[in-house]
């Protein structure tokens, strides 16, 4: 296995720190807007832009949890099966502005689940989409990120792995993993 | 990455502790589909479920539907009474026509104990038992401890005692399994005509005075006295019965103790429970029969991943 370092700790913080300034630019001072984390790996990166939003803003920007487990369109096609995360939505998703936040944007097919997952929740004005890292040219999808961090071509093989200190990491980063064959 | 250790929920001694612990975290996951908006995930949206109920039931087959509905599956229902059954029909002819319809889930209720069985050696479906005969009732159980689990944080280390008809019980039986392999301590309550010989050799302690159960446990599971059976003399009056097995809001009182009061229903009031005790704050009956559609909601997820 092949493990290259794409985004280091430093650039990572930046990234979020652009990401959230590029939010304040269209959302203001959040008063219609909510964030949602796509669980599991999204939940990351949406407490990390809502703790460096509230650094800048001076305020907690309404962040909840989604789990797109059971809207998922693979169901009874994999080979092992995903075991379903916590939704935690405590507030009102109905004519607001959502923001989805994930940590990879790859076939798309996520973000499917998590906009049919969503809906459940009450009709959004607006939904836009936020991602550490696009993947290009991978898509299945007709679903393009609002937000970018940061882009990558990469292969259908390989993975990209985001790790963060909350997940007991030695520091945030990125990485590009190709497996080899033995 | 996890799944069940089986095809099949045919009853509780054939899972494992582990398939325990999916089921409810996966139900944890429903119960809160079930308090959205919109209270129905798109999961089983290819797949075809038979409610095959060869006996009467209400509850368990609305449950089992209302899973299956919300689950996005497609539901068709079959009932003995009204069928080809009372033509003559074998159980397996009558399933494997259900079958060339391109149906892929049985959920199946039978008089015969081990019917579910049976039929999972001859048909390639997924079956779900809904109740055979006094053998077992696996979704019943499953509830019935996720519901303790919910109201007292966890199953293991409790003490729970079963009262009344122990031996025409498929709850019972399950619920004994089912707690057991969860670490909590069971106790059979009733008169000794309804318990049956064997039931020291499952590992669970024996009482017939019900103050003394009462006093012992943290859970009171209340089973109903089928009044059909009375006729029977497995006791002798109703009255009796009510008088040495009932429980009233001033007997729970007089406990100095919080205990947890179940029942899988229907209730007969004034007989095994009077209505101050089913309705006081002690009672969590209704928190079963809300928490059965998330369990068997969970059963069918998880077996419908098992193809």
């Amino acid at each position: 296995m092949q493990k290259r370092l794409i985004v280091n700790h430093q650039l990572l913080e930046i990234m979020v720190m652009r990401l959230c300034h590029q939010l304040i630019e269209n959302h203001g001072d959040f008063n219609d807007s909510v964030i949602l984390g796509l669980q599991p790996r999204g939940r990351f990166v949406a407490q990390r832009i809502q703790s460096t939003l509230a650094t800048i803003l001076g305020k907690q920007v309404p962040t909840g949890l989604l789990d797109t487990t059971f809207h998922r369109d693979d169901f009874r096609r994999r080979e092992t099966p995903i075991t379903a995360n916590a939704t935690k939505i405590n507030f009102l998703v109905e004519g607001k502005k959502v923001i989805l936040v994930d940590d990879v944007l790859f076939t798309g097919r996520s973000v499917r689940a998590a906009l049919d997952a969503m809906i459940a929740y009450g009709r959004p004005a607006s939904v836009e989409l936020l991602v550490l890292i696009d993947r290009l040219y991978t898509r299945h999808l007709p679903i393009q990120p609002t937000y970018v961090g940061h882009q990558v071509n990469s292969l259908q093989s390989q993975r990209v792995l985001v790790e963060w200190k909350e997940q007991q990491a030695e520091e945030d980063a990125i990485w590009l993993i190709t497996k080899t064959e033995e | 990455m996890q799944e069940l250790s089986v095809r099949h929920l045919l009853g509780i001694k054939d899972i494992t502790p582990q398939d325990i612990q999916l089921i409810f975290e996966t139900a944890d996951n429903f119960k809160d589909v079930l308090n959205r908006p919109i209270k129905k995930v798109p999961s089983l949206r290819d797949i075809t479920i038979a409610n095959v109920f060869f006996e009467n039931s209400t509850r368990t087959r609305l449950s089992f539907e209302l899973a299956e509905k919300r689950l996005s599956a497609d539901v068709i229902n079959f009932s003995s009474s009204s069928s080809s059954v009372k033509k003559g029909e074998t159980l397996l002819d009558t399933v494997n026509n259900i079958l060339a319809m391109k149906v892929d889930m049985i959920v199946m209720r039978h008089s015969s104990p081990g019917a579910p069985h049976f039929l999972s050696k001859h048909i390639p479906a997924n079956i779900v038992n809904a109740g055979d005969g006094t053998h077992e009732h696996p979704t019943q159980a499953l509830l019935d401890s996720f519901s303790i689990r919910e109201r007292l944080g966890e199953v293991a280390g409790k003490k729970v005692v079963i009262i009344g008809d122990i031996l025409h019980s498929r709850v019972a039986l399950s619920n004994i399994f089912a707690l057991q392999k969860q670490g909590a301590e069971v106790m059979v309550c009733g008169p000794i005509t309804l318990l049956p010989k064997y039931i020291k050799e499952l590992g669970v302690k024996v009482e017939t005075n019900v103050r003394k159960a009462l006093e012992w446990c943290d859970v009171a599971n209340v089973l109903r006295i089928q009044l059909e059976r009375q006729q029977m003399k497995y006791f002798p009056s109703l009255r009796e019965y009510t008088l040495y097995y009932g429980i009233d809001k001033k007997m729970l009182d007089s406990l100095n103790k919080e205990i947890v009061l179940m029942h899988p229903g229907p209730i007969n009031r004034g007989v095994e429970l009077s209505s101050d005790a089913a309705d006081s704050h002690h009672s969590i009956i209704l928190s079963q029969v809300e928490n059965g559609v998330a369990v068997r909601m969970a059963v069918l997820y998880l077996l419908a991943q098992k193809g």
